[in-house]
């Protein structure tokens, strides 16, 4: 057998594909990509500048536009730190001990990846509702959760739970505990162990899990719809006002407010993948 | 080394009393008692799964026992937590803190006392410099541990457990990770480290020739007992039974019955070795180098013969038995193919209850 020729720096060949194909097969992926992926994504930016950027600036100050982009911000401010906190003491507890209720526990924190974003907005209207099971003591009590922004952080905080636990229990399971019992022996306190020794360890995964987290709880529409209301300038968030607006006919706006998400995609794409350079190159495993 | 830190510790004494600890349905202390001399220097020594992990663990605090007392330093560590038992522990993987340098490791212990027992800073970087020029590391101090060989991680470790100034330490395999040449000098480099520091150390190891070079004592455990804590010397001379005998070394094992207390070899034509022993079925056990050769037609055949050094490899068949005798090289030595009979008075018999 003749030993296969290996190009410095490139993986050993071992297919049997002819030439041909393998550059048919690549460039078939690459116009999907561009097709399905970056081509929409060129849309939404020419057409939010179809009019100029006068008109774009113009979309942006507008009240209800400015009011969706506070809304948004107020929602990811209060649910990621609130995931963030308890994803990593689910993932704690579950990368680090085994107990009874484990792997219910695991299933509970993947139920809202398989629940449907619809499914997740209604359970809080069934609860909270006017005809749900406490709304009508909420009522009395003069507590307003649905159509207002109670409900829309609840519904955002369950759809973007799972995201910061579940990248951080694979990596807290691979690296173990013994630096934290090393820690323990040498009279660290549980509250500097994890602050000296468990957060630094998992500092670059918890900061993926918690960009995804960001990402997905800013640009959710279906459960955010479910419970918003559609109070225009009040309950509306960014995803639900390109909605409004597409419907208007306001291409301008919606493409802008659209383009403006977009953009915050790009940004944590760029971070995530310099976060895996990064993470890569120290040898570690991210996911 | 700094004027001012001698790097010498209060040895504390180390008791344990009837120590228990059930895993579900495995008993991984089975009830261990055990007294540690202060500045005494013992081996756990074991078969994988024979508790020494276990003992070590619980002694550091990071495991609790079902039941049973331990006292270290006269005090007891009922209700002691781990952080406040001031015990160094090396762990077989090390554990270092991969996101700090060698120097940050080390000064780990001293920087995370409460304020009003941690030294000033300079100081702290004076007694790091000061622990990792004793380990012999003083130039790794910048370094990160994946950055290092696994000797240096182990001086870092032993650094970094040495700084809160333990009376006691505790080694789980210290030289399990590393290559056997390595291990060779560490093991030298370790018991001067614990003869300078005037400290109490408790190792764990399954290599019984580490734990006969470097122990003072060594207690041999099975199943979560301690079957015989004693000196290397007197181990070798007297095991207490046919397990610590087989651990401890190469043995060659000969079914026999005992009678009058005389052990007979039924089926081989070899003299009978007295024994005190009771009656009935027993177990001979002796170790190559115990044997003897003699010349004469007798019941053992060489098969080959091999020059190793101060000592002659002899392989030989008995009754279909293969074996192998290690000869000092003045001793008679019969050819190759060349039959001849064994002697085996030194050879010691135990009833099977331990088979």
């Amino acid at each position: 057998m003749s030993p296969v020729p290996v190009i410095a720096g490139a993986q050993p060949v071992c297919t049997t594909e002819r030439p041909a194909t393998r550059a048919g097969l690549i460039a078939l992926t690459i116009l999907l990509l561009a097709v399905l992926l970056l081509l929409p994504l060129v849309v939404v930016f020419v057409e939010a500048f179809a009019h100029g950027l006068g008109a774009v600036v113009e979309a942006l100050v507008e009240p209800d536009a400015v009011a969706a982009i506070e809304l948004t911000l107020i929602v990811a401010a209060v649910s990621v730190p609130l995931n963030t906190v308890c994803g990593v003491a689910a993932a704690w507890c579950i990368g680090r001990f085994r107990f009874p209720g484990r792997g219910l526990l695991i299933t509970l924190i993947e139920l809202p990846f398989s629940v449907s974003p619809v499914i997740s907005g209604l359970v809080w209207v069934l609860l909270f509702g006017a005809n749900g099971w406490l709304g009508p003591m909420l009522d009395r009590a003069g507590v307003r959760i649905i159509f207002a922004l109670p409900g829309l952080i609840l519904a955002t905080v369950f759809v973007t739970f799972p995201f910061v636990a579940r990248t951080l229990i694979p990596l807290m399971q691979e690296q173990g505990s013994t630096e934290e019992e090393a820690a323990l022996t040498l009279g660290a306190t549980g509250w500097q162990i994890f602050r000296r020794v468990t957060l630094p360890n998992i500092r670059w995964g918890l900061l993926y899990g918690v960009l995804l987290c960001n990402a997905r709880a800013m640009g959710e529409f279906g459960a955010v719809a479910v419970v918003s209301g559609h109070v225009r300038g009040l309950t509306m968030t960014m995803p639900l006002q390109v909605e409004a607006l597409f419907n208007d006919y306001d291409w301008v706006g919606a493409f802008t407010i659209a383009g403006l998400l977009s953009l915050l995609a790009l940004v944590t794409l760029a971070v995530k993948a310099v976060l895996e350079w990064r993470v890569g190159r120290r040898g570690g495993a991210l996911l | 080394m700094a004027g001012r830190t001698t790097w010498r510790s209060l040895a504390v004494k180390v008791e344990v009393f009837e120590l228990r600890k059930a895993f579900g349905k495995t008993a991984a202390l089975d009830g261990v008692s055990l007294s540690v001399a202060s500045g005494e220097f013992l081996a756990l020594l074991g078969p994988s799964g024979s508790g020494k992990t276990s003992l070590l663990r619980v002694l550091a605090g990071l495991d609790f026992v079902d039941s049973g007392r331990i006292e270290i330093g006269g005090r007891s560590m009922e209700g002691v937590a781990a952080r406040e038992r001031g015990v160094g522990f090396v762990f077989q993987h090390y554990a270092l803190f991969r996101h700090m340098t060698v120097a940050r490791n080390v000064a780990f212990g001293l920087e995370v006392r409460p304020r009003w027992q941690r030294p000033p800073a300079r100081e702290i970087r004076d007694q790091v410099r000061s622990l990792l020029d004793l380990m012999g590391i003083g130039d790794l101090a910048g370094r990160y541990p994946e950055q290092i060989s696994g000797g240096q991680r182990q001086r870092v470790a032993l650094a970094r457990a040495l700084a809160i100034g333990p009376g006691l330490l505790l080694l789980d395999e210290p030289f399990g990770a590393l290559d056997a040449r390595v291990r060779k000098n560490l093991r030298g480099w370790l018991r001067d480290l614990h003869d300078r520091m005037g400290l109490t150390t408790i190792f764990v190891t399954h290599d019984q020739a580490e734990a006969m070079e470097m122990a003072d004592r060594v207690a041999v455990l099975r199943a979560g007992r301690i079957e015989q804590v004693d000196s290397p010397d007197r181990l070798h001379a007297r095991p207490a039974n046919a397990f610590v005998h087989e651990f401890l070394g190469d043995v060659i094992r000969l079914e026999c019955s005992v009678a009058q207390g005389r052990a007979h070899f039924d089926a081989l034509p070899l003299s009978d070795i007295a024994t005190t022993c009771p009656a009935g079925p027993a177990i001979a056990l002796i170790r190559p180098y115990e044997i003897g050769l003699r010349p004469g037609p007798g019941p053992a055949q060489v098969l080959s013969l091999h020059a190793n050094g101060p000592l002659r490899r002899v392989r030989l068949t008995l009754a279909g038995l293969a074996m192998e005798v290690l000869l000092p090289a003045d001793a008679w030595c019969p050819a190759v193919g060349q039959s001849c009979t064994l002697d085996l008075s030194r050879a010691r018999i135990y009833s099977p209850t331990f088979a």
